[in-house]
């Protein structure tokens, strides 16, 4: 009963942390361009800084 | 113009001038000097892609940033109107390859609703996992003072829950019982929040069950449910938004004194003189001032032939000019023009077919009173049994909840968004879950011709009668113009060797002319080519003259669309009976009916028209398909049981439209039919299987013997059983053999139109 004290909370500690993170990255605009995002995974860009800072171009 | 590539200015030079004011217009101002465009790039398709267009684009000076979304394939540059002019942010792309048009900035690029759905499916994808690992506990045998904190942390956690990740489901039903009608809705709101207060009371008076698991797991998977839905049709429509628009978002006016300015189509007054270079459409209705030329009714009323400009002709919105400026006079508003009156006739059929409901909702009307008084009917007999009111209420919830429609509710979507996806990928956009519904029992087809049964541009009659020397020559010279016949030459002559020929120009309403080694080369109306004057204008044909003498003489048809013979017959095999209604002249749409064998033809027919002959089919009882492109063709798209659009089609026609095909192919039509009429079939195997699992479930509901473990594996095991059985769709499953019988006609329409068969 004991441990149960620590293991609840640790649980759901845990759980709340990944909703937190899928929220942010919902709200982040990582979820907008699925289609785009599976093919610039493959691009090397490492000869430039990137061209299109996700920030700038999220709705205001 | 230094920055722009030199190939690229050829085909915009004409209105590279008026670019700057257009878009500007479509921009939104960032205040530190820069605005944001968004530009559609209906072109773009892959990796390659993204890097080609944004380095193509972030590499001009003045733009700050690029960044192509290739899921709405829209293109959003930073850019410093100062330093840069907006026509070379278009020539580039040109050069690159890629069409590029200025997107409504009214249609912004998020999409809240979805957002709100993904964060509720987190939030009870979250709840569910942690009260069901709780539960578990429970169900293997926890007790006393265990279990009930067990009960108090999954109350915690399920209520503030499904306060919040059932909104997407409270608000609908609250909606509907103000409209005093039973939408899926309300038996599930109702479920899930008794579930949550029942289980709430028996936490506090420490009794041994608590279906806290049981509400949250329903809410995740009807979320699941309609969070696929709507991505699925929001992919669709933005889809369609990107195939840019056809209308003009405004015009250059020539103000008296002599100056131009660009005027945005809402500020058009009658009276303004208009100047509406080559290639573009007319943005109101108009007469023609100056200017000779050639005009493309095609859109307009189907008429194939272009039509020769002279002053004094009076000409709709949506016509298009083909060669050299001409100048208009407006005759009327936007909202007094051709489009507009279309759009109005297209709402009135539109209301006039509002009777249709979906069978989803038809099957809440009838199931959610049944569940309700089944509940209310178990609550009574407990109480009259002496079961005392604890027990009764008890085992009238967990009715509720049982027969909570998960699975019914997810009968239809998941299959709709499972035939949807397969008909993406096969180029056929859905704009709705009910036109698939409808599809399925369409029997009769009516097509338009120009534009939809033939391509909408001429193609070379006999390309191999003609000397390859003289193509070539004719090619190159064709090269240089916009107008279909020229483009017809050069695509006939695509891969031939360019002659060297000097300078070239056209002459509007005649032709092309430029110099071969000192020789004067024609390409135009045949009159003109040989004499150097137009004398009977639109006689003879098109011809290619060196020097006076005419080489060789071109003649054009319009080509019919890739698989329609195919698809019509494979229509018939479908038992839809096809006819033609066209605005088009008599002797061509005669030629193309006997050339498709269609007994049934109409030409000349008028939007009115095409309306009647749909009233008509509809009062007797058939259901007619339509399908067609033009701006004249939009009401009868509406006014159709369901109706399909190309995505060369007139902006009107394709929001008119239940589905856009975006290949050339029409054999899309016969393959989205033989998908609508299996996934008719799927949704009814699925409302049996729901109906199934509530036959087994309810009874043991009623006695009192669901537990929170029984409601929990019978939910989810339903849900999952008519998820699985959707995605068969995706399968080849129609032609398995077993089925053929059954399945004759679905099979007929596969093999016809080439479908998979493994």
């Amino acid at each position: 009963m004991n441990l149960l004290l620590f293991l609840i909370p640790i649980a759901l500690f845990l759980g709340a942390l990944g909703l937190a993170a899928f929220i942010w990255s919902l709200k982040s605009g990582q979820y907008d361009d699925l289609d785009g995002a599976a093919w610039r995974v493959l691009e090397d860009d490492e000869d430039e800084a990137p061209r299109g800072p996700a920030q700038r171009n999220r709705v205001r | 113009m230094s920055c722009c590539a030199p190939g690229a200015e050829v085909g915009l030079a004409g209105n590279a001038a008026i670019s700057r004011d257009e878009t500007l217009l479509a921009s939104r101002d960032l205040g530190d000097g820069s605005v944001q465009t968004v530009l559609n790039v209906p072109d773009a398709h892959c990796g390659a892609c993204i890097t080609a267009i944004e380095t193509t684009v972030g590499g001009l000076a003045g733009v700050e940033t690029a960044r192509l979304n290739l899921s709405t394939r829209r293109l959003t540059i930073n850019w410093r109107p100062d330093r840069l002019d907006p026509s070379c942010i278009f020539a580039a792309l040109a050069a690159a390859g890629y069409r590029s048009l200025l997107a409504d900035p009214a249609q912004d690029g998020s999409d809240p609703v979805l957002r709100e759905l993904l964060i509720a499916l987190a939030v009870a994808g979250f709840a569910a996992g942690n009260i069901m690992l709780l539960s578990v506990s429970v169900w293997s045998g926890a007790e006393g003072a265990t279990r009930d904190l067990f009960h108090w942390v999954s109350a915690l956690i399920a209520l503030p829950a499904i306060a919040f990740a059932g909104r997407p489901f409270f608000r609908p039903a609250l909606a509907g019982l103000r409209a005093r009608r039973l939408n899926m809705d309300v038996p599930i709101s109702l479920g899930v929040t008794l579930a949550a207060l029942m289980s709430l009371y028996e936490t506090a008076t420490h009794g041994p069950h608590a279906y806290f698991d049981a509400a949250v797991t329903l809410l995740f998977f009807l979320l699941v449910g309609r969070t696929l839905d709507h991505f699925m049709r929001e992919r669709a429509r933005s889809a369609v938004r990107a195939l840019g628009r056809l209308a003009p978002g405004g015009a250059v006016v020539v103000d008296p004194g002599g100056s131009r300015r660009f005027v945005a189509l809402a500020e058009i007054r009658p009276g303004m003189r208009l100047h509406v270079p080559a290639g573009e459409r007319l943005p109101v209705d108009a007469v023609i001032r100056s200017g000779a030329g050639e005009l493309d009714f095609s859109i307009v009323n189907g008429e194939s032939a272009p039509v020769a400009a002279r002053p004094g002709l009076a000409v709709p919105a949506g016509v298009m000019n083909l060669s050299g400026p001409i100048e208009a006079e407006a005759k009327a508003r936007a909202a007094d023009s051709f489009v507009a009156e279309m759009v109005r006739m297209m709402e009135a059929a539109e209301s006039s077919r509002a009777g249709f409901r979906q069978l989803a909702d038809r099957m809440a009307q009838n199931y959610a009173p049944v569940v309700h008084i089944m509940a209310l009917g178990t609550f009574l007999f407990w109480l009259a049994m002496g079961a005392g009111w604890h027990m009764a209420t008890l085992t009238a919830i967990t009715v509720l909840i049982i027969t909570c429609p998960c699975a019914l509710a997810l009968a239809v979507p998941i299959v709709q968004v499972v035939a949807a996806g397969r008909l993406f990928r096969d180029g056929v956009m859905v704009r709705s879950g009910a036109a698939l519904e409808k599809l399925a029992d369409a029997d009769r087809a009516v097509f338009d011709k120009t534009g939809t049964l033939t391509a909408g541009r001429p193609v070379l009659v006999d390309a191999g009668r003609v000397d390859l020397g003289d193509l070539a020559l004719a090619a190159t010279l064709a090269r240089a113009s916009r107008h279909p016949f020229s483009q017809a030459i050069a695509a006939a002559g695509d891969g031939l060797p360019a002659a060297d020929i000097g300078t070239i120009r056209e002459i509007a309403g005649c032709g092309l002319e430029g110099t071969l080694d000192g020789r004067i080369v024609r390409l135009g109306q045949a009159g003109w080519a040989a004499a150097g004057t137009l004398r009977d204008h639109g006689e003879g044909g098109v011809a290619l003259a060196v020097d006076g003498s005419v080489r060789a003489r071109f003649d054009f048809a319009d080509a019919l669309r890739e698989g329609a013979a195919e698809a019509l017959a494979a229509l018939r095999a479908a038992g839809i009976d096809s006819e033609i209604l066209s605005g088009d002249e008599e002797r061509r749409v005669a030629a193309l009916a006997g050339r498709l064998k269609v007994a049934r033809w109409q030409a000349r027919a008028t939007p009115a028209v095409k309306l009647a002959r749909l009233a008509e089919l509809a009062g007797a009882g058939h259901r007619p398909l339509m399908v067609g492109d033009g701006i004249n063709d939009a009401p009868a798209l509406a006014a159709a049981h369901v109706s399909f659009a190309p995505a060369s089609a007139a902006d009107v026609g394709r929001s008119a439209a239940d589905f856009v095909f975006l290949k050339n192919d029409l054999r899309a039509i016969p393959r989205t039919v033989a998908v609508a009429r299996r996934a008719r079939r799927f949704i009814l195997e699925n409302f049996g299987l729901a109906i199934a699992y509530n036959l087994v479930a309810v009874p043991i509901a009623m006695a009192g013997y669901a537990t929170p473990l029984i409601a929990a594996v019978a939910m989810s095991s339903s849900s999952i059983l008519v998820t699985l059985n959707a995605l068969r769709l995706n399968l080849g499953a129609a032609d398995r053999p077993g089925h053929a019988t059954r399945q004759r006609a679905d099979a007929t329409l596969a093999v016809a139109s080439g479908g998979r068969r493994p």
